[in-house]
């Protein structure tokens, strides 16, 4: 479904991506995980197009989507779904207008049709009762899950989820990660996950792609990758807080810094 | 090194200005074709005219009432001097339809609509909501920009029509009703002085020029806010400082242009 073929892309002089290789699946879930600050959000806006890469490229759909302008573009995004981490919801909608938003800008359905639609995709998150409730009275789950809703009012091809398991307790957590595998199933999509919360996507992903340092530093299923002979990747997937990846920032001696003689 | 320093900042300083002008000029480039759906659309176009233009109708309408007022009080002093108080009625009439009305009201509306215009777009930015309509095949300057800044560009010289009228009214309540200025003469030498088509259309003429700048000046500094709250805060500052020597600037150079 996504192909990313030698993807470099630089903000001034920081590298983000250096050479990125990484194909996506159709029908299945999976996930690019990696530590904070690896780039993973700024992968979904380049999938998206809202970025621009200095090299490489991304095919969607057989489609190289930096290729596309204008209305070409937006024709490829109604087909693809995207979750923000911050929900991103109109604040100044309510739930059933939130969702209602891509329908009533990119279609003309009768109101009927529309409500139908709306009802069946707040349903299926299970928010159907909370049509009526502003963006201000939502819990960050729920929220989430009106997000959801919205990602898949016009029946989208691929969705693509931004740190969907962050900041929820366990009982959203649970649903979210049900939520997620039962679109896909259901509904038949292409998932993209992007998360460093190991458990939770380790559980639904068909595919797992680890990112470090603007590369692909392993791929494979949850299970071939849990059993990993590379240190870096062992210490990223069972969240141990030092190994290769040092828990100090590097720092002069303890010792010499607290004595006062490191400069 | 203290000069060195002064230098560079001062580089620095006029280097991003230069930028962001630069920008605000591609802003526009990519904002004009994107108002079709506007006129498309007119139902958002006059939503937005409601928040902007209705809800400074109050502030519009009292400031004009007062410097009205102050208008008649002063000028009915002054001409007082001279034995030609009957001209009280022209001295309102022209300070406000030529001047004090098209930039009182741009500066009340950068104030007002214009600060609360950047506020929202910026938070929209900040919080990906317009990222997430990018996302949902919604391009945000036809659906969220090209509406606010043509509504804006609207209300403006509506409310100066409006500040005219009620500051015209001021003058006549100080003048007439309070200090006894003969009602007929008032009214008479206003209507024989005021030129339609060279004092009120002129006046009328700066307000499109203050609204096209003074909204461009808001939806820019809005969408090119950094994303967060001191981001935010910095663009709403900008706004109205911005659009205020804008309007006084521009001012300058059309009465310059418009009544020499």
């Amino acid at each position: 479904m996504v192909q990313i073929e030698g993807l470099t892309f630089r903000r001034g002089q920081k590298v983000i991506f250096d050479g990125l290789d990484i194909d996506i699946p159709r029908g299945k879930v999976t996930a690019i995980m990696g530590p904070s600050g690896t780039g993973k959000t700024t992968l979904l806006k380049l999938i998206g197009a809202q970025l621009r890469p200095q090299a490489g490229r991304i095919r969607v759909d057989g489609v190289d989507i930096h290729r596309l302008g204008g209305r070409a573009l937006y024709r490829m995004r109604r087909r693809m779904g995207m979750l923000f981490q911050s929900s991103a919801l109109l604040t100044d909608l309510d739930v059933f207008e939130n969702v209602a938003f891509p329908l009533r800008e990119n279609t003309r359905l009768p109101g009927g049709v529309l409500r139908t639609l709306i009802l069946m995709k707040l349903q299926a998150v299970g928010l159907r009762g909370a049509r009526r409730l502003t963006s201000s009275e939502l819990s960050g789950g729920m929220a989430r899950r009106v997000a959801l809703a919205r990602a898949i009012a016009l029946d989208p091809m691929m969705i693509m989820y931004d740190e969907p398991f962050t900041g929820l307790d366990p009982i959203t957590l649970g649903a979210i990660v049900a939520l997620i595998k039962r679109l896909n199933d259901g509904m038949g999509l292409t998932t993209v996950i992007v998360s460093h919360d190991v458990p939770e996507t380790l559980g639904i992903a068909d595919l797992v792609y680890v990112i470090s340092q603007g590369k692909v530093v392993a791929r494979g299923s949850p299970e071939t990758l849990q059993q990993t002979d590379s240190p870096w990747v062992r210490q990223f997937m069972r969240g141990e807080a030092d190994g290769p990846v040092p828990f100090h920032y590097p720092a002069p001696p303890y010792l010499e810094d607290l004595m006062g003689d490191a400069p | 090194m203290s000069l060195l320093d002064g230098l560079q900042s001062l580089g620095h300083g006029t280097l991003s200005m230069l930028a962001r002008m630069g920008r605000a000029g591609l802003f526009l480039g990519r904002l004009m074709p994107s108002l079709d759906m506007s006129l498309r659309r007119p139902g958002l176009v006059v939503r937005e005219l409601y928040a902007s233009g209705v809800l400074s109708f109050v502030i519009v309408a009292v400031s004009g009432l007062f410097v009205g007022m102050v208008l008649g009080l002063q000028g009915y002093i002054t001409l007082s001097k001279f034995n030609a108080v009957n001209s009280l009625g022209v001295v309102v009439a022209l300070s406000l339809v030529r001047e004090l009305g098209p930039v009182l009201t741009a500066l009340l509306f950068a104030g007002r609509a214009g600060s609360a215009l950047t506020a929202e777009i910026g938070l929209m930015k900040s919080t990906e909501q317009l990222s997430a309509m990018e996302m949902m095949a919604v391009d945000p300057f036809r659906r969220i920009i090209g509406p606010r800044f043509l509504a804006a560009f609207i209300a403006v010289p509506l409310l100066t029509l409006i500040f005219d009228a009620v500051g015209v009214f001021g003058g006549y309540l100080v003048g007439v009703a309070m200090l006894g200025v003969d009602n007929g003469l008032f009214w008479s030498a206003m209507h024989g002085a005021v030129s339609f088509r060279a004092d009120v259309l002129s006046g009328l003429l700066k307000s499109v020029v203050f609204g096209f700048v003074g909204a461009w000046i808001a939806v820019f500094n809005g969408y090119d806010a950094v994303p967060n709250a001191s981001g935010v805060s910095r663009a709403t500052t900008r706004t109205v400082v911005n659009a205020s020597l804008a309007v006084l600037g521009l001012d300058f150079l059309l009465t310059a242009w418009l009544f020499s």
